[in-house]
């Protein structure tokens, strides 16, 4: 669906990224995981074109490069990691900004828009919130505000850079489910950066793992989650311990040693 | 502005209603304690998520009226404040026609005003009533209104363009560069005829020198390309320094000619004195031109709310819609200074008054500022040309010193609370 090829970033004279190249399919979840300032956000923002870049991007086929930035907005929906929510806008107003791209330049939205954006909302739970101000919005509804508004595109790929950074663990697996309910149910592209790694290897079919603005590694969970390699690009005690269902949690350990090593914790007894 | 809306996204867990906080925990534990399942693609923990939105969603039907009963909301409170605003304009109006030191009665001044229109009634009015109406008062009321609306509108586009609360028409230069052209003119004995034009051309001419080195340093490498609107800020000090070098030049000219001090000094505060009804054709195409355009860009001025980043990513052309609403702003801004001189405050204080009672949202915004701007403006020159009559204080005063503690007023009511919060 999207595929990367030798692309670059440099913001002045550095060097943001470098080289990447990977090729996600269409209805797939790619984690983009490293550490701060490794690129991970910036390789979002080429692909939604918020920065210049180097090599190729397509979509479908098309290089995004050579699309308008209308046409773009159609196949990709983007969500920083900081939304700006005007605390006075109404939640109705807000998903209805998404449908920007669809909606001629200094027309104003029809009745199907508002159809769409009040559709998302009933999904969303926010049925109720849409007349609300964002400002009364507790964090989990802002945040599923920020989806509809990024579905309000009906863009088949969607960029999320953190999207749970602001959100209490449970709040952060609820999103992410959320987000892979819809990605099933809309036939979405996914791509995230996700600093939890553990959430990363649970959510996404494939992980790419950056490194000063290369692909350190890329692969399933599986392959990428493993202890030499969380130790080769972040530097400090990382382990990886497998649950009986093949599942990796990623743990920290201050001493060094491995707890998986020692004595794994077996839930439920 | 900012600050508040990222604090209101940076602190959920905080805010967030403690029925859900449980539901989610529990679900976060199950996931990490006791991770089921082979794969991200059938663990149970998804079946539970799935659950969760099944039973909320059967509230489904009963949320559906409540979003169809919002459905209008912004749309609705734009017409609701349209019409109030435009309830006050013609009532301003009215006051503006009505009152004066001539002491026409009403029905003089109804009179007056039929005698002009087809088809009258067959009234008589001394032709000295007629004249005081038709070529003193109502040119007056009409020009004041177009100027008002022009320096509303005009700051409001300029605080959504620029994302500032505290931009006004002014800010690139305008008041700086037709002050200039105005003092040239005035300094150098040129006829009265030529100070409007030397005053627009000043304005524009200040504007696009602001825009040029602005926008030329924000697309500098420094700046890297990070981001699509990286030239707002440079734009913003561009204004900033290009109106201290004209202003200097301007107060050079001024003090150099110290016979025309008064001349160049009442030119800048500004007033409505001199109005014809040649000023009000001479600005109409303007205004016409330049509110046409801006409101024409009211929806685009909302999805900037969000940011300059977001804005791009859905499809706007940030660098474009910017360029194209501060030249409209300027054209309008330009006419609108070059024959009422320099009026302070309106720019800032009635789009915010709109803010506070109305709603943020630019389809309020700027039509409502426009009227009430309009309004505002015809109200502050009664009051000029009243409280010391037969002399007139200058208008620019009278906006600062009736506006500035109306705004107050509105900052400190309960509404404004509200949506400050």
């Amino acid at each position: 669906m999207i595929s990367f090829e030798q692309v670059g970033v440099r913001y002045g004279s550095a060097q943001a990224l470098a080289e990447v190249s990977e090729q996600v399919p269409a209805g797939q979840w790619l984690g983009i995981i490293g550490r701060n300032g490794t690129g991970k956000s910036t390789l979002l923002r080429a692909a939604a074109r918020l920065v210049g870049h180097e090599g190729t991007i397509t979509i479908g086929g098309q290089p995004t490069a050579r699309m308008s930035r209308r046409s773009l907005a159609r196949m990709v929906a983007y969500v920083p990691q900081l939304p700006e929510l005007p605390p006075d806008m109404t939640a109705l107003d807000y998903v209805l900004l998404g449908r920007t791209p669809h909606i001629g330049y200094l027309r104003t939205e029809t009745q199907g828009d508002r159809d769409i954006c009040a559709g998302l909302l009933d999904r969303m739970d926010l049925g109720p919130m849409a007349g609300r101000t964002l400002g009364t919005l507790s964090g989990g509804e802002l945040q599923r505000a920020v989806l509809a508004r990024a579905l309000a595109q009906e863009a088949p790929v969607l960029l999320l850079d953190e999207p749970t950074s602001a959100l209490d663990l449970g709040r952060r697996v609820a999103a992410l489910e959320l987000v892979d309910e819809l990605r099933r149910e809309r036939s979405l592209t996914v791509l995230s950066v996700v600093h939890d790694l553990t959430l990363a290897g649970q959510f996404a079919d494939r992980l790419l793992l950056l490194d000063d603005g290369r692909v350190a590694v890329a692969g399933d969970p599986a392959s990428v989650l493993r202890d030499e390699v969380l130790a080769r690009h972040f530097g400090v005690g990382l382990h990886v311990l497998t649950t009986p269902e093949g599942e990796r949690v990623v743990v920290s350990s201050r001493s060094g040693v491995n707890p998986g090593a020692v004595k794994p914790p077996v839930p439920g007894r | 502005m900012k600050s508040a809306a990222r604090g209101g996204a940076g602190s959920p867990a905080g805010q967030a209603p403690g029925s859900k906080a449980p539901a989610s925990a529990a679900q976060a534990s199950a996931a990490l304690a006791r991770p089921a399942g082979a794969g991200p693609a059938t663990s149970p923990t998804r079946t539970a998520a799935g659950c969760a939105t099944t039973t909320t969603r059967t509230a489904t039907t009963g949320t559906r009226t409540t979003t169809t009963g919002t459905r209008t909301t912004t749309t609705g409170r734009a017409a609701r404040a349209i019409l109030v605003a435009s309830a006050l304009l013609l009532i301003a109006l009215a006051v503006g026609v009505c009152v004066g030191p001539a002491g026409l009665s009403l029905p003089d001044v109804a009179g007056a005003l039929l005698t002009r229109l087809p088809w009258h009634p067959a009234v008589t009015v001394p032709a000295i009533d007629t004249a005081i109406v038709w070529q003193i008062r109502l040119p007056r009321v009409v020009l004041g209104a177009l100027v008002g609306a022009m320096l509303a509108g005009g700051g409001a586009a300029y605080q959504g363009v620029f994302r500032n609360p505290l931009a006004d028409p002014y800010l690139l230069g305008v008041a700086a560069g037709g002050g200039l052209g105005a003092t040239i003119v005035i300094v150098t004995g040129g006829s009265p005829a030529l100070l409007p034009p030397a005053a627009f051309l000043g304005a524009a001419a200040a504007v696009t020198l602001t825009y040029l080195l602005g926008a030329g340093a924000g697309r500098a490498p420094s700046g890297g390309g990070r981001g699509l609107g990286s030239g707002t800020g440079s734009i913003l000090l561009a204004g900033v320094a290009v109106a201290a070098l004209l202003t200097a030049v301007q107060t050079y000219l001024q003090q150099e000619h110290s016979q025309t001090l008064q001349a160049v000094y009442s030119w800048i505060l500004g007033g409505l004195s001199l109005a014809t009804w040649s000023d009000i054709t001479m600005i109409l195409p303007y205004v016409i031109v330049a509110a046409g355009i801006l409101l024409a860009h009211r929806r685009l001025l909302d999805v900037l709310r969000i940011g300059e980043t977001e804005a791009g990513s859905l499809g706007v052309d940030v660098a474009r819609l910017r360029l194209t609403v501060v030249m409209a702003a300027t054209l309008g801004t330009a006419a609108a200074v070059s024959v009422s001189g320099l009026i302070g405050f309106v720019g800032i204080i009635v789009p915010h008054a709109v803010r506070l009672t109305a709603g943020a949202s630019y389809r309020i915004v700027l039509p409502v500022s426009m009227i009430g701007g309009a309004a505002f403006l015809v109200l502050a020159d009664v009051l000029a040309r009243t409280v010391q009559s037969p002399d007139e204080v200058p208008i620019g005063v009278i906006t600062a010193l009736a506006g500035a503690p109306f705004f107050l007023f509105i900052l400190h009511s309960r509404r404004a609370r509200q949506e400050l919060a």
